[in-house]
């Protein structure tokens, strides 16, 4: 795996993801997931519907087309706050890259939408379709996993566990990613979660009302 | 979602209330601002443990220092929006001055090894308010190990309280050692809680070296006119050397 790739999965990258939990928060609130084994079931749902939405992407803006994958990625997500969510993410690794990672590629993302999406600026730094979907797809279980580990106290070798069990369904939807690097961004497949896009607006709301200690 | 709106959503009146936002004019284009790279407030740092006068300490500055400077504050209060209520209820500060951040249940994260979120809050402040000249940044309550980024801040204050127990000092760590500016608060109340002030001051120049202490009390001197006049100074030299 690339250098970047590496980087950008790793949680003390400064990039702003860990005042983000993907909807976690909102399920803990609600004790739809209390202890490791409602976790592994929120993180595999959020896995195959976020997270293979994101690899997809991720995958194709290896390729450029960085406008219509941004046009499309709105498109396939219906919630304000994810995709709110995601721009401030974008924004957050795109302030990292500028220094770290100061390329054309990146200044021509940059140019065309200065908050990009997570999934398309993760795919320009990392640049590899596999590897873009691999560290996508990571993300969209590793925040909730470790906001689990922050709002309800589980054990962190227990959720390390459940991670790492998570490993095939990853590669498998990484590999899937992958093979649509140069599908036309209007053809790319368009994977949802009605129950992550509710969860995520009564997140939003919530956070003027009561006690919400992540963005999302 | 409360009893009134899923009420309405149950009977199916015409202006009933969806959980989720449909609203076709929220699903536009990103309606990103463009960032005006040509000013920069400076950056000052208030940290401390919980319960020290962090947000009483930024509500004095505001005050002594509003009419004067144009300043704003963000907040990193883990209760997301506690100490904004605070400033905006003390009357000190227009809304609009004021960003709350949330850190992920990571305060000391938030201000030192991913100043991401607390970035984008200055940076929004800094688009809102035309030639804001101070943005202070309050830490959430934390341990005596968190300290700010030198990424974020130009200047930090640590604020330790009498209360808190007279050895804080002492026991040092980087806030207590190493912060532009160490504050000993509630001076008010050393004779209530048995703390020796003289012990205290004297602990801390120990660890300090030449770094300054204040020692004050918000009873006595509402407006903290010394941390004031101190943070005046800082502004005075930050805008020599820029």
């Amino acid at each position: 795996m690339n250098l970047a790739a590496l980087m950008i999965a790793d949680s003390r990258f400064p990039g702003g993801g860990h005042v983000h939990s993907g909807g976690l928060e909102e399920a803990v609130a609600r004790r739809l997931v209390t202890d490791e084994a409602s976790l592994a079931s929120f993180l595999i749902g959020r896995l195959r519907t976020a997270g293979a939405l994101g690899a997809v992407f991720a995958s194709a803006a290896c390729r450029g087309r960085y406008a219509e994958l941004d046009a499309e990625l709105d498109a396939r997500t219906p919630s304000p706050a994810q995709r709110n969510a995601s721009r401030v993410q974008g924004r957050g690794i795109a302030r990292a890259a500028r220094r770290a990672w100061p390329t054309a590629a990146l200044a021509e993302l940059l140019r065309v939408t200065p908050r990009p999406h997570h999934p398309v600026i993760v795919g320009v730094l990392v640049g590899e379709p596999f590897e873009a979907a691999q560290t996508v797809a990571y993300h969209a279980v590793t925040g909730p996993a470790t906001g689990a580990i922050r709002l309800l106290g589980l054990d962190p070798f227990g959720v390390n566990a459940v991670l790492a069990r998570l490993a095939p369904e990853i590669d498998a939807i990484a590999a899937t990613a992958a093979g649509h690097a140069d599908t036309p961004p209007a053809d790319l497949p368009a994977p949802s979660a009605p129950g992550l896009d509710l969860l995520a607006e009564a997140h939003d709301r919530h956070h003027t009302e009561e006690v919400r200690l992540f963005v999302s | 979602m409360t009893a009134t709106t899923r009420k309405r959503c149950v009977s199916l009146s015409a202006d009933h209330v969806h959980p989720v936002n449909f609203d076709p004019t929220d699903a536009g284009h990103d309606p990103h601002h463009p960032h005006d790279h040509g000013h920069r407030a400076v950056r000052l740092g208030i940290g401390g443990p919980v319960g020290s006068g962090k947000t009483a300490l930024t509500a004095a500055l505001c005050r002594a220092l509003g009419d004067s400077v144009n300043l704003a504050v963000v907040t990193n209060d883990i209760y997301t929006t506690e100490d904004a209520d605070f400033l905006r209820a003390a009357g000190v500060l227009d809304v609009e001055r004021i960003e709350a951040v949330q850190t992920g249940a990571c305060p000391h994260t938030a201000i030192r090894d991913d100043i991401t979120a607390n970035l984008d809050a200055v940076e929004l402040l800094e688009q809102r308010i035309h030639g804001l000249e101070l943005v202070i940044i309050e830490s959430g309550g934390d341990n005596l190990t968190a300290v700010f980024s030198r990424g974020l801040v130009d200047r930090q204050v640590f604020v330790v309280d009498v209360a808190g127990g007279d050895k804080v000092p002492r026991k040092g760590g980087p806030g207590v050692t190493t912060a532009d500016l160490l504050v000993i608060n509630k001076t008010d109340l050393a004779p209530l809680v048995g703390a020796d002030l003289g012990v205290m001051t004297a602990d801390a120049h120990r660890m300090r070296g030449g770094l300054p202490v204040i020692a004050q009390s918000l009873v006595d001197t509402p407006d903290a006119p010394a941390v004031a006049d101190w943070v005046r100074a800082q502004l005075r030299t930050l805008a020599a050397v820029s």
